[in-house]
C-alpha cells in the first residue's frame, strides 16, 4: 500500500469471531482519508462486521484499529466525529417518530447526556432534511415512507451527526433509481467537503461509477486500493469464489 | 391406599397430563399464550359454575375449554389487525377476560364454595377427601379419576396425532402443503391445554399449572434433540419432581403444589448448570477451549501473514491487542506442540506449524 | 345522584384509593410506553408474579408488615427473576417466552411455599395470597400515598431527564451506542424503573393485573399519535383516568374489586382506540379503502367518458 496516503482509519491484525467461527481473519487495512470507499464481498464475508467493529459495537478477538486524526481523543470525543447509517432492516419502523424526529436523533451524539436539542439542532435538522430532498415528508411517520425515503431519512440522520468519517451499511439496499442517484450526488458532496465515506456495497456494476476506492473482502482482505487498479476481474473472482488459500499452499 | 400415596398418585397423573401438551408448547414458542390461557379459563369455570352450581360438573371443563380456545382466537384476531405488537395482544386479552372472571366471582360466587384462593392455589392435600362412592363402595378419590381421564385423553391425542403435531411444530409450511392444517393442530393443542388446566386447577391451582406444563419440557430441551426422548425425559422429570416435592412439602408442612414447582425449578437449575452439552459449565468450558484453539490459529496465521518479517515474542501481544499473560500462554502451548520455534531474534513457524495452519485455513475457508 | 357522588368524593377511603390509582396510572402509563415499544410488555407480568417470594421471605425473617421492607424484598426478587430470565436465554437455546414462563411460575411456587410456611408459624397474621394476586386497594393508607408520590416523582423526573436517551435507545440501539451513549446504563435505568412501577402497582391492582397497567395504556395511546412524547403523555393520561374511573365504579357498586374494574376500563379503551382512532383505527381504514375505491371508479369513469 502506498505509504504516502494519509489514512482516516488503520486496522491491524484484526480478527473477529462469533463462537470461534471467524468472521474476519487477520485483517490489515488502511482507509484513505477523504475518499469514497466501497467494501465489496459475498454474503457472510464480514462486511457489516468490519463496520461494526470500527464503530465499537463488536469487540474483536484480537488486533487493533485506530483513527490517526483523533489519536489523542477520548472514546467519547472520537465518536462525535463518526457518522453511521445502519441497515434499514435493523430498526422498528412502527416506532412513533416522524422523519424530523429520526433525523434529530443524529444531533444527540454531540449533545451528550441530558442536554436537550435547541434551536441550532432544529435548524441543522431542517437543513439536512432539505439536502436529501425530504422536506415535504418531514412530519410523516416513518412507517409510511417508501424504502428509498426511509434510506434518505437515515442518511439525513447521519448528516446531522456532522461527522468526518461516515460508515454506511448498504445505503443502496431497497432504494429506487431516483434515490440511488440522489445518494450518489450526496456522497460526492461529502467527498468534496473532505469527508471520508466507507460503505458496504452489493452491486458490482456500479462500484466503479460511485466509488474511488474499493476493498474486496472475504474473511480477509483480498485487495484494497483505488478502483481502477484494484477492481479487477482476478480480484473479484478471488473474492467471490472463496478459494482463497494462498498460492504457497 | 393411604392418603399420602393417593396424593402422590394424583400429582403424578396431573404432572404427566401437563407435560404431554407442554413439550409442543415449548417447541412452538407458545409458553406465554399458555400462561394467558391458564388464567382466562377461570372465566369459563366461573360461568359454568354460576349455571350449574357444582364444582365437579363436566360443564366446568367444557366452559374452560371454550374460553381457552376463545383466548387463543382473540389474541390472533388482535394480532392480525397489526395495530398492536404480539405480546401486547396476549396481555390485553388475558387481563381483560381474567378481570371479568374475578368480578363475576366476587359479585356472584362469594357466598358459595368457589373462593378465589382455591382457584389460584388449589389444594392437593384435600383431594383425597372427595371420594367416589358407587352404591356404598369407596372407589378412591374423585380427583384421581378426573385427572386419569384427562391423562388418557391427552395420551390418546398425542399418540394419534404425533406425526401431525410434529410436522406442524417444526415445519408449518410443509404441514399445510400436505393438507395437515396447522391451524387445526393449533386449536386442538389449545383445547387440550385448557382441559388439562381446568382438570388440574383444583389440585395444583391455575398459576402453577404453567410450571408443570413448561418446566419439565424446558429441562428436557436442554438434554436432548429428539422429540420422543424429550417427551420421555419430561415425563420422568415430572414424576420425580412430584414425588420429591411431596416429601419436601411434608417435611416442612408447606404448600404441596408450591413445593413441587420448586422442585421443577431446582431440577431445571441443576440441568442448566451441569447438562453435558448445553449446560452452563460445559458451555463455558467449551467456549474457553474454543477461544484458546482459535487464538492458536490466529497467532499462527498472524506470523505467517507477516512473513518474511520475524516477530519478536514481546511485540506479539501488542500487535494482537492481547494481554501479556494470554499471549505468553498461547505461545507456550504452541511451542510445546512444536508448532513454533522461539529463538533470540523472534518467533518462527515450524514445519508442523505450517501443516497446522494449512489444516486450519482449509477448515475455515471451506465452510464458506 | 349528586348526593351519592358528593358522599363518595368526601369519603376518606375513596379519596386515598382514588389518589393512589391516579398516581399508579401516571407511573405505569409512562413506564408502560417504554416497555411497550421495546416489546417487553409480558416481562412485566413475569416480574410481578416473581415478587411474591421476596415479600414472603421478608415477612418470614422479620415478621414485619412494614411496607417499605416488604417492597424492598419484592424489588430484589423481581430483579433476580429478570436476571434469571435473561441469563437462561443468553446461555441456553431456551427461548424468551419459555424462560419467562418457567421463572415466573417457579418463583411463584417458591413464594407459595414461603407463604404457607409463614402461616404455620406462631403469631403470624395471615398475609393473604389473594390480596397479592388481586391487590387490595381498599386497605391503602395515607402513608402508602406518600410512597407512591415519591415513586411517581422519581419516575417522572427520570423520564423527563433521559427522554432523549430512552427514545434513541429504544428506536435504534446500535446507533445509540455508536453515538457514544452507554446502552447498558440506559437499559439499567429502564429496568429499575420497571421494577419500581410494578412494586407500586402490587398493592392497588395486584400481581396479575399489573401486566395490563404496563401494556394497555401505551397500546391505546399508540393508536392516537405518531409522536413519542405525546404517546408517553397520552398513555399516562389514559392510565390515570382509567384508574380514577375504575376506583369510582368499584366504590359505587357493591362487591366490585378495584383492580379488575380499572383493568376492564383501560382494556376497553384499547379496543375503542383500535376502532375509532383517526388514520390508524380500523374504521378509519375501512373508510379510507372505500374512498380509494370511489376515487378509482370516478377516474376510470372519467377516462371512459373522456375517450
Amino acid at each position: 500500500m502506498d505509504a504516502s496516503i494519509y489514512s482516516a482509519v488503520e486496522v491491524e491484525d484484526l480478527t473477529v469471531a462469533y463462537n470461534s467461527k471467524p468472521v474476519l481473519w487477520d485483517v490489515d487495512l488502511k482507509i484513505p482519508k477523504g475518499e469514497l470507499m466501497a467494501i465489496v464481498g459475498p454474503n457472510g464475508a464480514g462486511k457489516s462486521t468490519l463496520i461494526k467493529v470500527l464503530l465499537g459495537l463488536i469487540k474483536p478477538v484480537s488486533g487493533r484499529y485506530s483513527f490517526p486524526d483523533y489519536q489523542n481523543c477520548s472514546l467519547k470525543e472520537l465518536k462525535r466525529h463518526i457518522g453511521y447509517v445502519p441497515q434499514s432492516s435493523s430498526v422498528d419502523w412502527d416506532f412513533p417518530a416522524t422523519v424530523f424526529d429520526v433525523v434529530l436523533m443524529g444531533t444527540y451524539g454531540k449533545l451528550g447526556w441530558i442536554k436537550r436539542p435547541g434551536k441550532r439542532e432544529y435548524e441543522l435538522t431542517r437543513s439536512v432534511i432539505e439536502q436529501v430532498g425530504m422536506s415535504q415528508f418531514m412530519d410523516r411517520q416513518i412507517s409510511q415512507l417508501s424504502g428509498g425515503q426511509q434510506q434518505r431519512a437515515f442518511l439525513a440522520r447521519a448528516l446531522a451527526q456532522e461527522a468526518d468519517i461516515y460508515f454506511m451499511d448498504e445505503p443502496f439496499a431497497g432504494v429506487d433509481a431516483m434515490t440511488e442517484k440522489a445518494i450518489v450526488v450526496l456522497l460526492k458532496g461529502l467527498k468534496a467537503q473532505g469527508k471520508t465515506v466507507i460503505a458496504v456495497h452489493h452491486d458490482l456494476q456500479t462500484v466503479a461509477e460511485y466509488f474511488d476506492w474499493v476493498t474486496l473482502l472475504n474473511l480477509k482482505i483480498i485487495a484494497s486500493g483505488p478502483v481502477d487498479e484494484t477492481f479487477t476481474d482476478t480480484n473479484i473472482t478471488q473474492a467471490y469464489r472463496g478459494g482463497l488459500l494462498n498460492s504457497k499452499f | 391406599m393411604s392418603s399420602g400415596i393417593e396424593i402422590q398418585l394424583i400429582a403424578i397423573i396431573v404432572a404427566l397430563s401437563c407435560v404431554l401438551p407442554g413439550v409442543f408448547l415449548v417447541l412452538r414458542r407458545l409458553s406465554m399464550l399458555v400462561e394467558s390461557i391458564t388464567h382466562t379459563i377461570l372465566l369459563g369455570i366461573v360461568l359454568a359454575f354460576l349455571i350449574t352450581h357444582d364444582l365437579n360438573s363436566p360443564f366446568l371443563i367444557i366452559g374452560a375449554a371454550l374460553v381457552g380456545v376463545l383466548t387463543s382466537w382473540l389474541t390472533e384476531l388482535l394480532s392480525k389487525s397489526r395495530l398492536l405488537s404480539h405480546d401486547a395482544c396476549t396481555g390485553v386479552v388475558f387481563t381483560l377476560l381474567f378481570s371479568i372472571a374475578v368480578i363475576l366471582l366476587s359479585k356472584f360466587a362469594s357466598k358459595v364454595h368457589l373462593c378465589t384462593d382455591a382457584v389460584f392455589m388449589g389444594e392437593l392435600a384435600f383431594a383425597p377427601l372427595n371420594r367416589l362412592l358407587v352404591s356404598g363402595y369407596d372407589l378412591g378419590p374423585v380427583a384421581l379419576y378426573v385427572s386419569g381421564v384427562i391423562l388418557l385423553v391427552n395420551l390418546f391425542i398425542v399418540v394419534l396425532f404425533f406425526k401431525e403435531l410434529k410436522l406442524a411444530t417444526f415445519d408449518p409450511m410443509l404441514a399445510s402443503v400436505l393438507g395437515l392444517s396447522p391451524v387445526v393442530m393449533h386449536y386442538l393443542l389449545m383445547t387440550i391445554v385448557s382441559v388439562t388446566a381446568v382438570g388440574s386447577f383444583q389440585s395444583i391451582g391455575s398459576i402453577l399449572v404453567i410450571a408443570f406444563m413448561i418446566g419439565p419440557p424446558v429441562t428436557a430441551y436442554l438434554l436432548t434433540d429428539n422429540l420422543k426422548h424429550m417427551i420421555l425425559i419430561s415425563a420422568g422429570g415430572a414424576i420425580l419432581n412430584s414425588i420429591l416435592g411431596y416429601h419436601f412439602a411434608h417435611m416442612l408442612d408447606v404448600s404441596l403444589a408450591g413445593s413441587m414447582s420448586c422442585m421443577i425449578g431446582v431440577s431445571f437449575l441443576l440441568v442448566f448448570i451441569f447438562a453435558p452439552q448445553r449446560g452452563m459449565l460445559s458451555m463455558n468450558r467449551r467456549r474457553r477451549r474454543q477461544k484458546l484453539e482459535f487464538a492458536k490459529s490466529t497467532l499462527l496465521f498472524h506470523l505467517y501473514n507477516h512473513e518474511p518479517r520475524v516477530e519478536r515474542e514481546q511485540s506479539i501481544a501488542r500487535q494482537l491487542n492481547w494481554s501479556a499473560e494470554f499471549s505468553l500462554l498461547v505461545l507456550q502451548i504452541l511451542k510445546k506442540e512444536d508448532k513454533l520455534r522461539i529463538s533470540a531474534d523472534g518467533v518462527r513457524l515450524s514445519p508442523m506449524g505450517y501443516e497446522q495452519l494449512k489444516q486450519d485455513q482449509q477448515a475455515i475457508f471451506n465452510r464458506l | 345522584m349528586f348526593d351519592s357522588l358528593y358522599e363518595l368524593i368526601s369519603n376518606y377511603t375513596y379519596q386515598t384509593v382514588a389518589l393512589g390509582s391516579l398516581l399508579l396510572g401516571l407511573i405505569s402509563g409512562v413506564i408502560g410506553s417504554f416497555t411497550y415499544l421495546q416489546r417487553q410488555g409480558l416481562l412485566g407480568d413475569g416480574i410481578s408474579h416473581s415478587t411474591l417470594p421476596g415479600i414472603a421471605i421478608v415477612f418470614m425473617l422479620w415478621q414485619s408488615k412494614n411496607n417499605a421492607l416488604l417492597l424492598i424484598g419484592a424489588a430484589i426478587a423481581g430483579l433476580l427473576a429478570m436476571m434469571f430470565v435473561l441469563n437462561i436465554v443468553k446461555y441456553t437455546r431456551v427461548k424468551f417466552d419459555a424462560s419467562l414462563a418457567l421463572v415466573l411460575s417457579v418463583f411463584f411456587g417458591l413464594g407459595m411455599v414461603c407463604m404457607t410456611y409463614v402461616q404455620n408459624m406462631p403469631n403470624a397474621s395471615q398475609a393473604g395470597l389473594t390480596s397479592f394476586i388481586l391487590g387490595q386497594a381498599a386497605t391503602m393508607l395515607r402513608s402508602d400515598l406518600y410512597f407512591m408520590l415519591i415513586c411517581a416523582l422519581i419516575v417522572l423526573s427520570l423520564a423527563m431527564l433521559y427522554w432523549k436517551e430512552f427514545q434513541l435507545f429504544i428506536f435504534d440501539r446500535d446507533f445509540a451506542q455508536s453515538s457514544g451513549y452507554s446502552t447498558s446504563l440506559i437499559n439499567g435505568i429502564l429496568a429499575c424503573m420497571i421494577v419500581m412501577g410494578i412494586i407500586v402497582g402490587l398493592q392497588t391492582v395486584g400481581a396479575i393485573l399489573m401486566c395490563a397497567m404496563l401494556i394497555s395504556p401505551a397500546a391505546a395511546a399508540r393508536q392516537w399519535t405518531d409522536k413519542f412524547p405525546s404517546m408517553v403523555i397520552l398513555s399516562a393520561l389514559f392510565a390515570s383516568i382509567s384508574g380514577l374511573i375504575g376506583t369510582s365504579i368499584s366504590s359505587l357498586v357493591t362487591q366490585m374489586p378495584t383492580g379488575p374494574s380499572i383493568v376492564i376500563i383501560i382494556n376497553s379503551l384499547v379496543i375503542v382506540s383500535m376502532l375509532i382512532a383517526p388514520r390508524r383505527g380500523l374504521i378509519a381504514k375501512v373508510c379510507q379503502r372505500r374512498q380509494n375505491r370511489i376515487n378509482f371508479n370516478k377516474k376510470s369513469l372519467e377516462n371512459v367518458l373522456g375517450n
